[in-house]
């Protein structure tokens, strides 16, 4: 008895991780197809500043879809995201047009500092106040949002009002590479080595398949899905920052409605809205596939409108692609306790 | 053995007071509407006037006949997030039919029927394939917005008949109640009847508490689900023709972020995320209140976003409190039974 339950936990990681690795392996196949059917029909698709503007608006989406990602493998979710980004972009464009001084790195800090409050906030409130998260966070959508336009106003900071350093560093690049696609590439590597590789990400895994079992395992599910919030949060809030620093003018409805955006990345990326499964790098290459899906619509002439529903459609085959792995583990699983 | 008694009984009683605290939630939110209600008409110029209780009944009419199908929705413990693109989606055929040259009298019954048609869409994927509702409803959130945009672009069609649009603004005999309200009585009437007085509305609170102890008891699970989405869909296209005539005008973009606001109105109104709690008149009395503080903050030229916080805020003290205070009264009794445990030992 105790042997089979020693055993059983290797063999399901093993499986799970061979399908997983299809999974993703389903979205850069589909990716790839799309850039290059694009490429044939117009090689322009392929030059470097139409993947340097491909890589430019990943960039915001895919931060932040690293930090959904994260509290969505809880079995959580975050849909404050978009207000936390207006709220961080409108803080920092303030501030940086009060102090035309400051350096940029400040601004990066102070965007991550009060996206880290916002989500702290969620997270109390979540594990604390045992409010689901659906709830919490449609709730400081609201307030987030709220706050942003009580202080704004109708006014908003333009991009002449902004020092130079802050604007250009959307656009400098580092050895070709832009600032903002170099921060998105960092964010996505660390996330994803910190889910993959280390404790608190195995721990916010085994949460996200079963809250009561990581409890009696010994896991600190309070202290493990704070972490999980206020990262998500932090990350929503330095998008902020570079939002502000691309687009240059600010105003109280900046991220209006970006929550879905996010969530739909991060489904499409593969990341199973009831938790446990799912990686960073594939919510990244989720927000990857529908920003070139956007600009692939363009290149190959046919009607914009058609972007959001190839979207929507998008995501009801990724979920339908979920549960048939989901489905096919649960065979397997069951053959191989039929052996045992 | 003892250990778990201790635990179970305090656990027991949380479910009772949070019942307790649930049910009496619905009386805050309506003693608060109320308040509001008379505060408003005192206090606030032009608020308590025919014309301006005709704008809030035109307000009003968007999120509670969508929040009618939702509240049974969530009370089965799903969602439908899908609602305001499907409004959109039949509010841009509606558009586009009236230009190929149909009549308003055929265009009508036809959205709705587009609108079941998305319904039933929501119900096969999460019924028939068992997709999660929220993933779904997000996808075809997506979708039915898109094809509005496909089928419309980002035009407009504005031309609809007087008669129909005049209707929808107007109000019985010039007086003081609008028209709008006899459908909003009559759809609530009904929705409120099926959910608290008949065996059907009564599984909807045995899914949304156990979904498999109510398949085994002989409910049939999969199917109300189903039809749910398609009521949900039949009245957010019927919502769609409304706010097409309201405003004369079809567009794609209409009602965009409205289920948001539907979704916040249910959970303000007592119902449990969870499934398996809440009430109509909760629901109700939540509707009307955020309906009527933004009206009257609007007299007051108080702008209309600032109040997302009070909207944000009562949601999340709607479910915080109930939490806060069965958490400290089972604090309370459990250390009553320890200190009566104690005087039993000695």
């Amino acid at each position: 008895m105790t042997a089979t339950s020693l055993e059983a936990p290797p063999s399901k990681r093993f499986s799970l991780g061979g399908l997983l690795k299809t999974r993703e392996l389903g979205i850069v196949l589909a990716l790839t197809l799309l850039v290059a059917y694009t490429a044939i029909d117009n090689s322009r698709f392929l030059s470097g500043q139409s993947i340097r503007d491909n890589l430019l608006n990943t960039a915001i989406l895919a931060v932040m879809a690293t930090g959904q990602a994260i509290v969505v493998i809880t079995r959580n979710i975050d849909l404050s995201v978009g207000s936390v980004l207006g709220i961080s972009a409108f803080a920092v464009a303030t501030l940086m047009s009060n102090n035309q001084d400051l350096p940029m790195i400040v601004a990066l800090l102070a965007g991550l500092a009060i996206g880290a409050v916002a989500g702290l906030v969620n997270g109390v409130l979540v594990r604390y106040g045992k409010v689901p998260a659906l709830v919490v966070t449609l709730g400081t959508l609201y307030i987030y949002r709220g706050i942003t336009y009580s202080w704004a106003g109708g006014s908003q900071v333009n991009a002449d009002e902004l020092p130079r350093h802050f604007l250009t560093f959307a656009n400098d690049s580092i050895l070709g590479v832009p600032w903002l696609v170099l921060i998105a590439l960092v964010v996505i590597a660390a996330g994803s080595v910190m889910m993959r590789n280390y404790r608190i990400g195995r721990e916010l895994y085994a949460i996200g398949s079963s809250p009561p079992a990581a409890e009696l395992a010994g896991i600190k599910v309070a202290r493990n899905l704070l972490t999980a919030f206020v990262l998500s949060g932090a990350l929503a809030g330095l998008a902020g920052v570079l939002y502000a620093a691309r687009f240059g003018t600010v105003d109280a409805a900046a991220g209006n409605g970006m929550e879905l955006n996010v969530v739909a990345a991060v489904v499409v990326g593969g990341v199973a809205v009831f938790g446990g499964s799912g990686s960073v790098w594939g919510a990244a290459l989720g927000a990857l596939l529908l920003t070139v899906i956007g600009s692939a619509l363009a290149v190959l002439d046919i009607n914009q409108f058609w972007q959001q529903a190839i979207v929507g459609a998008l995501i009801i085959l990724a979920i339908c692609a979920d549960r048939l792995v989901a489905v096919r583990i649960a065979r397997s699983l069951r053959k191989r306790d039929a052996h045992v | 053995m003892s250990d778990i008694d201790l635990d179970q009984r305090p656990a027991n009683n949380r479910s009772a007071v949070l019942k307790s605290r649930l049910t009496s939630w619905d009386s805050i939110i309506l003693v608060l509407t109320v308040l509001v209600l008379i505060i408003a008409s005192f206090t606030v110029d032009n608020f308590g006037t025919s014309r301006n209780f005709t704008f809030m009944v035109l307000d009003l009419l968007p999120i509670i006949l969508i929040a009618l199908p939702m509240t049974m929705i969530i009370v089965t413990g799903e969602i439908d997030l899908s609602v305001a693109s499907t409004l959109g989606l039949t509010s841009s055929m509606m558009g586009w039919l009236w230009n190929q040259g149909l009549s308003i009298e055929s265009i009508i019954p036809l959205c709705i029927v587009i609108g079941a048609i998305c319904g039933v869409v929501n119900g096969f994927l999460i019924t028939g394939l068992g997709l999660p509702s929220l993933a779904v409803t997000i996808g075809t959130l997506a979708l039915y917005r898109g094809l509005a945009f496909v089928v419309l672009g980002d035009g407009a069609v504005a031309d609809f008949p007087w008669n129909y649009t005049g209707w929808v603004t107007g109000t019985i005999g010039d007086g003081a109640v609008p028209n709008v309200l006899i459908l909003i009585v009559v759809l609530a009437l009904i929705f409120g009847i099926v959910q608290h007085a008949t065996p059907f509305g009564r599984s909807l609170y045995a899914i949304g508490a156990n979904a498999q102890a109510a398949h085994f008891s002989g409910i049939r699970v999969a199917r109300t689900k189903f039809w749910l989405y398609v009521a949900s869909g039949a009245v957010a296209g019927l919502v769609g023709v409304l706010w097409t005539l309201r405003y004369s005008s079809a567009r794609a973009d209409n009602g965009a972020g409205l289920e948001l606001a539907v979704v916040a109105a249910v959970l303000l109104g007592g119902v449990s995320i969870f499934g398996g709690k809440g009430s109509l008149p909760g629901v109700l009395g939540g509707v009307v209140l955020l309906t009527a503080l933004q009206n009257a903050l609007r007299l007051e030229d108080v702008s209309g976003q600032a109040l997302n916080i009070v909207t944000g805020s009562l949601l999340v003290l709607s479910v915080l409190l109930p939490n806060v205070t069965s958490a400290v009264r089972g604090n309370w009794h459990r250390r009553k039974l320890r200190q009566a445990s104690a005087t039993s030992a000695q």
